[in-house]
Formats: structure tokens, sequence, C-alpha cells
């Protein structure tokens, strides 16, 4: 049997397939649905330093193989997650991945310490929230504010640190670049696809918020060709995600250039999606031959 | 483990213009309680949420759910399609249902495509209640099954061509109604009226919601309603309609 095993900055993940940050929770309410010990990594929902109260709702909307969603990052706060939700994920053999959001620099920090002596793993940072401070521009989308973010995060960090990116920008590896340069240990991309639906017989849009970020398997193709633009100028490895469904979808992230993927939106029609993929990714390593998951990783020639 | 399954159409039949009814053989069948939804899936590769649908009736000697939906989209437009012997994925029960039912006089209130699951509750109490059915006018559904179980009817239609010419409430009242529960689910401002109305008679009002959902087991926090005070669970003023509800008590939620 070819070897699943992924290691993501000295953190080794049974396999490379986990969950996209915000499709999952912290876990518990797909516990029930799918074991929890058979995946690489969980990837809690983003966490803030106090409670969010998130949009208005509609808050979902479904889009021609995909849907957006304007949830507005609504989370229970780091005291609740630290004392509950974390806590949970304690009893399954699975690395743990936290998502951080903020909205100051001052914010993602408070959670990023709270977090240095708890069993997380890896912290993963969205920067797709908007900086307060700077007008609202979500952080992501200026290399000048990422790389300034990424090493204020890296210094209070004990955890590695995973900064999430943003595709709604004009040119992603410099992004990604500076992010490399502020100390990030892994990217993971990409975050959803900023969107639209307005409902034609009420002329009104169907989201409470407009816009609402665009995520499932009709982004796939800008996901992996941003990863693979992205893993020609940085050295450090990728998440790779945006609309992962399939085993066939995972491989091609990672030979795009990813070392590990994450499953989102189809979390939402096929709870089994991860199990499903880890399965097919065996099948398709037995089949092809090859000995190790990490083989796959950029190989696309 | 729960899961996704496949169910066998056994029967459907158009009720109305544009309401529907499909009776599907299924595992979730079994537990599944009144008042609880569940996921049902289209599988086409465009259409990828599922389309959360209350039960209307349970029935675990054949161990089939009947789903009674309106035509609002590409979603439930496709379930027309289906035909006896077809299958279709679906997953549930989903949501905590109508559980608390030890009252003496209760009144059970469904407007337009929330009167469904106030059948699968009238049947689960054996028809010893008043039920109170908002239409929108003389093309009724599911009128008789209601009438089949013994409960007392009061109809209101919105432009008077059957029963009470207004609301659920002005039908309420017209009918002199006393009672110290009330199960509904309709649209918000009916719900909101029931509030008001039960919490003037002293009597108990649970409410069954509706929002846009993706997920549909409390993971992705699309479809949440305002509460009262802060949720347990979200720690703000916002609950979970799909896992936390989608029945709730009436003064929990803001309407």
């Amino acid at each position: 049997m070819a070897d699943m095993k992924v290691t993501l900055s000295g953190v080794e993940l049974k396999n490379p397939v986990m969950t996209a940050s915000g499709t999952f929770g912290s876990g518990v309410e797909y516990s029930e649905y799918v074991d929890l010990n058979r995946l690489g990594a969980v990837v809690t929902k983003g966490v803030a330093d106090h409670p969010w109260t998130g949009n208005a709702t509609p808050r979902v909307a479904e889009v021609a193989g995909g849907m957006l969603n304007a949830i507005g990052l609504q989370n229970p706060g780091i005291d609740t997650f630290l004392e509950r939700d974390l806590p949970f994920l304690d009893d399954y053999d699975t690395v743990k991945i936290v998502n951080v959001c903020g909205h100051s620099t001052e914010e993602y920090l408070h959670v990023v310490r709270r977090l240095q002596d708890s069993s997380a793993d890896l912290l993963e940072i969205n920067i797709s929230c908007p900086n307060v401070s700077e007008g609202g521009i979500a952080f992501g989308t200026n290399p000048k504010m990422v790389e300034e973010i990424t090493r204020a995060i890296k210094k209070e960090a004990k955890q590695p640190i995973i900064m999430k990116l943003s595709p709604n920008v004009t040119d992603i590896t410099e992004i990604a670049k500076a992010a490399e340069a502020g100390g990030a240990d892994v990217l993971s991309m990409i975050n959803t696809l900023t969107g639209m639906k307005i409902d034609v017989e009420r002329q009104s849009f169907l989201l409470a918020n407009k816009t609402g970020g665009m995520s499932g398997p009709a982004v796939h193709p800008i996901a992996v060709r941003m990863v693979y633009q992205t893993a020609q100028v940085v050295s450090i490895p990728i998440i790779g995600m945006g609309g992962i469904a399939t085993w066939q979808d995972a491989v091609e992230m990672m030979l795009a250039g990813a070392s590990a993927v994450s499953v989102g939106t189809a979390n939402f029609y096929n709870p089994r999606a991860t199990v499903d993929i880890i399965e097919g990714m065996e099948a398709y390593l037995e089949r092809k031959g090859i000995a190790s998951v990490t083989d796959l990783i950029g190989a696309v020639h | 483990m729960k899961e996704k399954e496949m169910g066998l159409v056994v029967a459907t039949n158009r009720l109305t213009e544009d309401i529907y009814a499909m009776e599907v053989r299924c595992k979730a069948a079994m537990t599944a309680l009144p008042g609880q939804f569940c996921n049902l899936y289209m599988e086409d590769g465009a259409h990828l949420l599922p389309r959360p649908i209350s039960i209307c009736k349970i029935n675990r000697t054949d161990s089939t759910l009947t789903f009674v939906y309106r035509v609002v989209g590409e979603g439930t437009k496709s379930f027309t399609k289906l035909a006896p012997n077809d299958s279709i994925a679906l997953m549930g029960p989903l949501g905590n249902g109508f559980t608390d039912l030890d009252y003496t006089k209760p009144v059970l209130v469904g407007g337009g495509v929330g009167i469904p699951p106030m059948l699968g509750l009238c049947q689960a109490l054996d028809g010893k209640c008043t039920v109170v059915l908002g239409y929108r006018n003389a093309d009724t559904f599911l009128l008789e099954e209601f009438e089949k179980t013994g409960a007392s009817v009061v109809i209101a239609t919105d432009d008077g061509s059957l029963g009470t010419h207004g609301t659920v409430v002005d039908a309420m009242k017209e009918a002199g109604l006393s009672y110290d529960v009330i199960y509904s689910c309709g649209p918000k401002p009916m719900l909101r009226a029931l509030k008001e109305t039960a919490a003037g008679a002293k009597a108990t009002c649970y409410v069954s919601m509706e929002e846009r959902m993706a997920c549909g087991v409390g993971a992705c926090l699309g479809c949440v309603c305002e509460t009262k005070d802060v949720d347990d669970h979200s720690k703000v003023h916002n609950t979970r309609i799909c896992k936390d509800g989608p029945v709730f008590l009436a003064e929990e939620v803001v309407l």
C-alpha cells in the first residue's frame, strides 16, 4: 500500500486530506457522519478574540456548480473555543489546525497568544478579513500588509503558521511571496472568490450581504491554476483547496504543486467526501504504482 | 454512523398547481419525528446544495416518509420529474422536531407550505387537536387527510374562497378557540402574529422556522435566526435553525 503520509512544517499528517475552514465547524457535527480519525487534519472554523455575530440572513445561495456564502465569520470566540471545541478534537487521532480571524493585527495576535499553550498543531490565518484600521481593505489584498501581519503573527505563534490567501487579487504570487518573506511556514489557497447573485423575479440580491464568497467545483480550475503559479515561486508547502470534491480533484491539486488538500463545499452534499477522497487517492497510487503520495507534489509536466 | 442514503420513490402526486407530494422508502423513516426535515439532493453536478424539505407523513410500517413541497426553483422542479421506482439521495431525519407534546388542548397552525409538517404532528396526536390551516384560496391540499384524523379543522384563505377570509389568527378568533399550546409552521408574519396571540392567551407557542441552508447539520452556520438571549452554542444572539431547530419556543426567537 502506498505511503499517504505528508509533512507540513515538521507536522506529520497520516494523509494529505483535511477539511476546509468554515465548512466543518469544529468537527463535532460531522463526527456523526465521518470518522475524524481517518482525516489527515481537521481545520476548524475561524475563531476570533471575542464572539462574532456574523451577517444577516440569507447567508448562502446556490450557483451553478457551487455556492456563495456570506456567513460573516460567526464564531463563539476564543474562550469557548478553548474550553469546548478544541478539547472535543483532542479525543481524535488527527492533526488539529486552528483557523484564526480578526479585524486588526492586535485581534489576530490576541488569539494566537491564547493558542500558544493549546493542543493546536498548526495555525491557519485567514487574511481575507477586512482590516478596520486600514479602512476595511482586506489584509490579504496588499503584499505589504500581508508581510507585516505574517511577521507579527510568526513572532507570537508557538505553532507553525499557515497563511490562507485570498484569490481576489491581481497577482496571487505577489501575495504568496510576501507571506513567505514575512515568515509563513505554509500557504493555504485559495479562499473563496467574491461573487454576487441577483434574483431576477424579485430584482433583489440573494444574499443579505449582497456579495459572498464563491466555492464549489466551479472554482476548481481557478484554484489549480493559482496553486500551480504559486508553487513555481515559493519554496514553502501549499495546502491546495477550492472546489475539491473527488479524488481526481485532489490528485490534480497535488500534481499542480500542493502538498496537501482541503475539502470544503463538498462536505455539504457529501459528508463522507473526505474519506471517499482518501480511499480514491490510495487506489490511484496503487494502480499507478506510486510509492508515496508526496511523489505527486508538483509532478505535472 | 449517520449517512446519506438512497431512498426509493414509491408514490408521487400533484396536489395543487405548485404543491407536490412524494412518498419515499428510506431508513430515515424509522426514526423520524413530526417537525423534522430531510436534505434531498439533486445529484446533477450543477445544483449541489441539498433542499431541506419538511417531513409531512411518517409511516414506520412501510418505512416511508412523505414530503409535500412547493415548486420554487430548479431543485424542487427536478423533484417533480421523479416517478415511482426512481431513487433519490437524501439525508435525515434532521433537526429537532416537535417533541413537547404533553398538553391538553393543542392547536396546530400551518400556513401555505408550512401545512405539511402539521399533518405528521396531527397524526402523532391521533387527531386529538384542533388544526388551523391557512391557504391562498380554495385550491387546498392535504385537507381531507387532516379531516380523516378526526381533528377539528378550521380554515382561512387569503381570498375568502373558503373558510375565514383572512389570516389564521382571524380564523382562530372567529372560531373562538381555546388552547394551552400552539404548534406552528408558516411564513414569518404568521409566526409573529401567533407568538403575540399565544402570549395574550398565556399559552405555550412553538414555531418552526425556515431559512436558506447549506449543510443542514449545524456546521456551516448558514441558517441562523436571531435569539432573545445569547445562544448557548453560538455565544451570540443567533441559533442554528437546522440543528437547534427548526422548532423553537416562540419566546426564545426574535420574529
